[in-house]
């Protein structure tokens, strides 16, 4: 059988992902028997020219999100070239963290990109512009898009494997599945059928709890199931496959495997809060301390792809 | 102009809500016709996910209505449980920019056809004060943008 063809591309993501397929080591070498990588920005001298001229793929891996025009452009010639084309961790999943700024517009967000974080310097507002005249000639920057989007929004996808980064165990089944050549159904995720709680070995009790709480707030028992400590954790609304790697190391589940066989990860996780804090008084707000910022509480990896997905500001004109 | 009229989607629980606004009808309370009523086994049964997805498909408020607290519910306490959710949910909503008041949880037992007409009533107001369903408008707009 002759070597699997893959390109590897990093779209709108912090390059963890990158790093977590180096995190397979020395199985890597195993897996490289069986494909040639022919296209890595981040490990390769490659030029999108390169990626142009390049004849068909067998398979290629996109981690991050579409945040700007280049993303949107690359992904879309990837699909035009891959038989199979895969999502790879929770940006190009679910759009992931930096999907948290759909919250506000494009202008807020480069508003408070460059002229409000306390640590920007910027008394010009200067902004990023698309065009730069440099002496050699002008250079065109791709442009912002409105919102951040997951993989899904530009280009059929056919395998996910979300996680930040998606777990070593999950990396090399997707390497057994892509070389074996399975032909699996439509939206196949690498991944648990189950929630990450199910591969959670924590005590529970089905205590009911009178607050949600900051983490900070309470000693951590090592032992007990977070949310019966009053402890935020998205275990009960995640997808596992991760082993629940997180709360074994004694924090809670942020949420990065993805919705799991719902609509909307965070109105999953409302539906569990619901259960487990006391029924006996109205929930006062202060009892609420974990959701002060309920989409980055309960929305962290996936705002992007979940049903409202952004502020009403976004598209109105800005604030 | 003519004027505003909201259009609100109802999740009625069957043992009291939905056999209130029956008994409405059959006493011939009247409420305006702006409302959409799903009967569903409980409030406890009203997944989060439904209310945002009847706001985003453009619904102007969502009247949830279910068994008097503390004992009146079929299931011991889904009535109580939908309370949390509407809570959290309501916090949902103001960071979206959304204001929470689009979303009402009523108690109104299968006898109260009176209060369920009175309380339709006040929230067709209420709306009818509020406007439109913001994420109506800029998905509008967002299309065209996109
Ligand atoms: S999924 Fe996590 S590790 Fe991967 S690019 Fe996004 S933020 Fe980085
Ligand atoms: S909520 Fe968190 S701590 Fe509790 S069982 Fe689920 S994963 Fe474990």
């Amino acid at each position: 059988m002759s070597k699997l063809k893959v390109a590897v591309y990093w779209a709108a993501g912090c390059g963890g992902c990158d790093v977590g397929l180096l995190d397979v080591n020395e199985a890597l070498l195993e897996v490289l028997k069986d494909i040639d990588i022919v296209f890595w920005p981040v490990a390769m001298d490659v030029k999108y020219k390169d990626l142009e001229s390049l004849p068909n793929l067998d398979v290629a891996i996109v981690n991050g999100s579409i945040r700007n025009e280049e993303n949107e452009h690359i992904v879309k010639l990837l699909r035009s070239k891959a038989r199979t084309l895969v999502a790879f961790g929770s940006c190009a999943c679910e759009g992931g963290t930096q999907g948290l700024a759909n919250l506000g517009s494009k202008q807020d967000m480069l508003k408070t990109v460059y002229e409000e974080t306390p640590t920007t310097g910027n008394p010009q507002a200067v902004k990023p512009s698309r065009v730069f005249k440099a002496p050699e000639g002008e250079l065109y920057l791709p442009d912002i898009l409105e919102l951040n989007k997951p993989i899904e929004s530009v280009a059929k996808v056919d395998y996910y494997v979300s996680g930040c980064p998606p777990p070593v165990k999950l990396i090399l089944r997707l390497f057994q599945i892509l070389t074996a050549g399975n032909a699996q159904g439509p939206k196949f995720y690498i991944g648990s059928d189950k929630s990450v709680c199910d591969e959670c070995r924590r005590e529970r009790v089905s205590k009911t709890v009178q607050s949600m709480n900051r983490l900070y707030r309470r000693a951590l028992d090592p032992e007990k199931c977070f949310l019966e400590q009053g402890l935020l954790c998205m275990g009960p609304a995640t997808r596992g496959g991760c082993g629940a790697k997180c709360v074994e190391a004694n924090v809670p589940c942020g949420g990065c495997g993805g919705r799991l066989n719902v609509s909307d990860q965070g109105a999953r996780m409302i539906g569990a809060l619901g259960s487990i804090l006391t029924t006996d008084e109205p929930i006062s707000i202060g009892a609420l301390e974990a959701l002060k910022d309920p989409v980055g509480a309960l929305y962290k990896y996936c705002f992007s792809s979940s049903l409202i997905g952004r502020g009403v500001r976004v598209g109105g004109g800005g604030r | 102009m003519s004027e505003f009229e909201p259009n609100i989607v109802c999740f009625a629980c069957n043992w009291c809500t939905y056999a209130g606004a029956d008994m409405a009808g059959t006493s011939k309370f009247q409420y305006p016709p702006n409302l959409k009523i799903v009967r569903v086994m409980c409030t406890g049964r009203v997944n989060p996910e439904f209310v945002l997805e009847a706001l985003k498909k453009g619904a102007d408020g969502v009247f949830i209505g279910g068994c008097h607290p503390p004992s009146d519910c079929h299931y011991v306490n889904g009535n109580l449980k939908a309370r949390n959710r509407v809570q959290i949910l309501k916090l949902l909503l103001t960071q979206l920019g959304v204001e929470p008041e689009r979303l009402r949880l009523e108690w109104i037992s299968a006898s109260e056809g009176e209060e369920f007409s009175r309380k339709v009533r006040e929230f067709v107001e209420e709306l009818k004060r509020l406007g439109p369903n913001p994420l109506k408008e800029s998905s509008t707009e967002l299309s065209e943008l996109e």
